[in-house]
């Protein structure tokens, strides 16, 4: 498998079916590990850093943790490259900047990506199309179990897993779910979940996570606490009480929209439309503002010739790295701008 | 300077190093937000966030801090407290007693794992005469927090410490 193999298609994450994805795009689970022996990475010696480097990268490639797996250099990769993972969610922005030896895993069809030397030496995730948490669990488990085997991680019993920043430490477990609420969003009450999340001891953040704004209604929420609860608490909080919960103020507002504001609704999504089909320069943030409309249009039946995946690809594909790859080359300003706005018409099958 | 792609006055101003070449750019903000490729990290990562929101409220901003370094890998808890971040595993035991009201604050008041243990997770630890009573009092007392039987894991507590001093 190579890196330009993962260019033409969707993410797994990004298929649009799995369980509840009207509302819930993907469920992603991560894991913070670290080696023992080694100090942590802001300590680490370039030579130690380098060893560590190639020490994880043997024991994953040995471990067989998926079928197929695919390890990339990132010290070594391209810019465009290491965006264009950034983009897939296979690494974090930081990953992508870091410097020094560093590298990432990828397997099972994207669905699991080890990031190594990151802020801590493993962060292992598992990304999931809709919500499918135990799922994602159940094969982040068996991941780290079998890594486990050949690496001894840092542990102690009172606090657990030992991670770079405390406030990761015990379970090293962050549990995402990416949820698209254009509905309350447009009613005005996306505030509401925001607060209650807070209450909850959950962080909101924008599509591409920390320190991003959340651009077209795609919002991921996570959970901060990792000490103190087991794993399985921490995944029934948002499988029982967060997530069905949200699911059913975002079909309730979608409800409203549609009865009480139907034709502001239409109007919405087809201006949508016209904008997607006509348009010859867009901005990415423009793209997922409009493709937002033009999804909950579709899961509310006002589209009808538009497919969810379609939407979902040009989420992925209209994104800068992914532009540049498909063309071959590199693309700026008004020519990035206008390879966007033809290959949404193209996909979205008008000229 | 105007800038390179409009004729608005240009306020940033880029240099990039490609293949040996120096490549300047000089743009407008509003041409330079649209560079997506990399824009600059105008963002705190959300650790540093947390811990400077923990810091603040957890009394450790107060005079009279502790000297406390790590013999392991040498950081300070000054070190620590500015960046966030620690610089081994030591730093745990090291920074014990300084990190406790910090994790509190994070972890609503946890102060005890109780979640996934590793199967090998007796390689990493230093080596007791009383193992075996040792890994078992631990267990019992993960199992006594989780029950929030605190009294029990009290006593737990200290049966450990006397084991681990006895060896």
């Amino acid at each position: 498998m190579k890196l330009s193999d993962l260019t033409n298609s969707a993410s797994e994450w990004l298929r649009g079916s799995g369980p509840l994805s009207e509302v819930v795009i993907s469920s992603r689970i991560r894991l913070a590990r670290n080696v023992n022996g080694f100090n942590f990475l802001s300590r680490c010696s370039r030579a130690d850093r380098a060893r560590l480097e190639r020490r994880i990268r043997d024991t994953i490639l040995e471990a067989a943790i998926a079928d197929k797996t695919l390890y990339v250099d990132l010290a070594q990769a391209p810019d465009l490259d290491r965006q264009l993972l950034v983009e897939r969610h296979l690494i974090s922005k930081q990953h992508a900047t870091n410097e020094g030896a560093r590298g990432v895993a990828i397997g099972g069809g994207e669905t699991i990506s080890i990031m190594v030397n990151e802020e801590d030496h493993l962060r292992i995730q598992v990304l999931r199309s809709g919500l499918q948490l135990d799922e994602a669990w159940e094969q982040i488990n068996a991941v780290d179990d079998k890594l486990e085997a050949q690496l001894d991680f840092a542990f102690s019993p009172r606090f657990g897993y030992l991670t770079a920043c405390p406030t990761n430490v015990g379970t090293g477990i962050r549990v995402s779910v990416m949820l698209h609420l254009p509905a309350l969003k447009l009613t005005g009450e996306i505030e509401k979940v925001f607060r209650a999340a807070k209450e909850m001891r959950l962080a909101v953040r924008g599509l591409y996570g920390e320190g991003t704004d959340a651009t077209g209604d795609f919002y991921q929420i996570s959970n901060q606490t990792t000490l103190g609860k087991t794993e399985d608490e921490i995944i029934g909080d948002f499988k029982h009480v967060v997530i069905p919960k949200i699911i059913e103020y975002e079909h309730h507002a979608r409800r409203t929209l549609l009865n009480d504001r139907t034709i502001a609704l239409d109007d919405k999504v087809h201006r949508a439309v016209g904008l997607l089909r006509s348009a010859r320069l867009m901005t990415s943030e423009e793209t997922l503002f409009l493709l937002s409309h033009l999804r909950m249009g579709i899961n509310l039946g006002r589209i009808k010739n538009v497919d969810l995946k379609t939407v979902n690809e040009l989420v992925l594909l209209t994104q800068p790295a992914h532009l540049q790859k498909h063309a071959g080359r590199k693309l700026e300003g008004d020519m990035r701008r206008a390879a966007r706005a033809e290959l949404i018409r193209q996909r979205l099958g008008v000229v | 300077m105007k800038c390179d792609n409009c004729n608005k006055p240009a306020t940033v101003h880029l240099t990039e190093i490609k293949n040996g070449k120096k490549i300047e750019k000089h743009l407008c903000q509003e041409c330079a937000s649209t560079l997506e490729d990399f824009s600059p990290k105008g963002h705190l990562p959300i650790n540093e966030l947390l811990t400077n929101f923990v810091m603040a409220h957890s009394g450790l901003d107060k005079k009279g801090d502790t000297t406390a370094v790590c013999e392991n890998c040498g950081i300070s808890w000054e070190e620590f407290r500015k960046n966030g971040l620690l610089g081994c595993s030591a730093d745990y035991q090291a920074f014990e007693q300084e990190l406790s009201p910090l994790l509190q604050r994070a972890h609503e008041g946890a102060t005890h794992h109780v979640g996934k243990t590793p199967l090998r997770r007796g390689a990493s630890m230093p080596p007791v005469k009383h193992k075996t009573d040792l890994v078992r009092l631990r267990k019992e007392l993960a199992k006594a927090v989780e029950k929030e039987n605190y009294e029990l894991a009290a006593k737990l507590r200290d049966q450990i410490k006397l084991a681990e001093e006895q060896d």
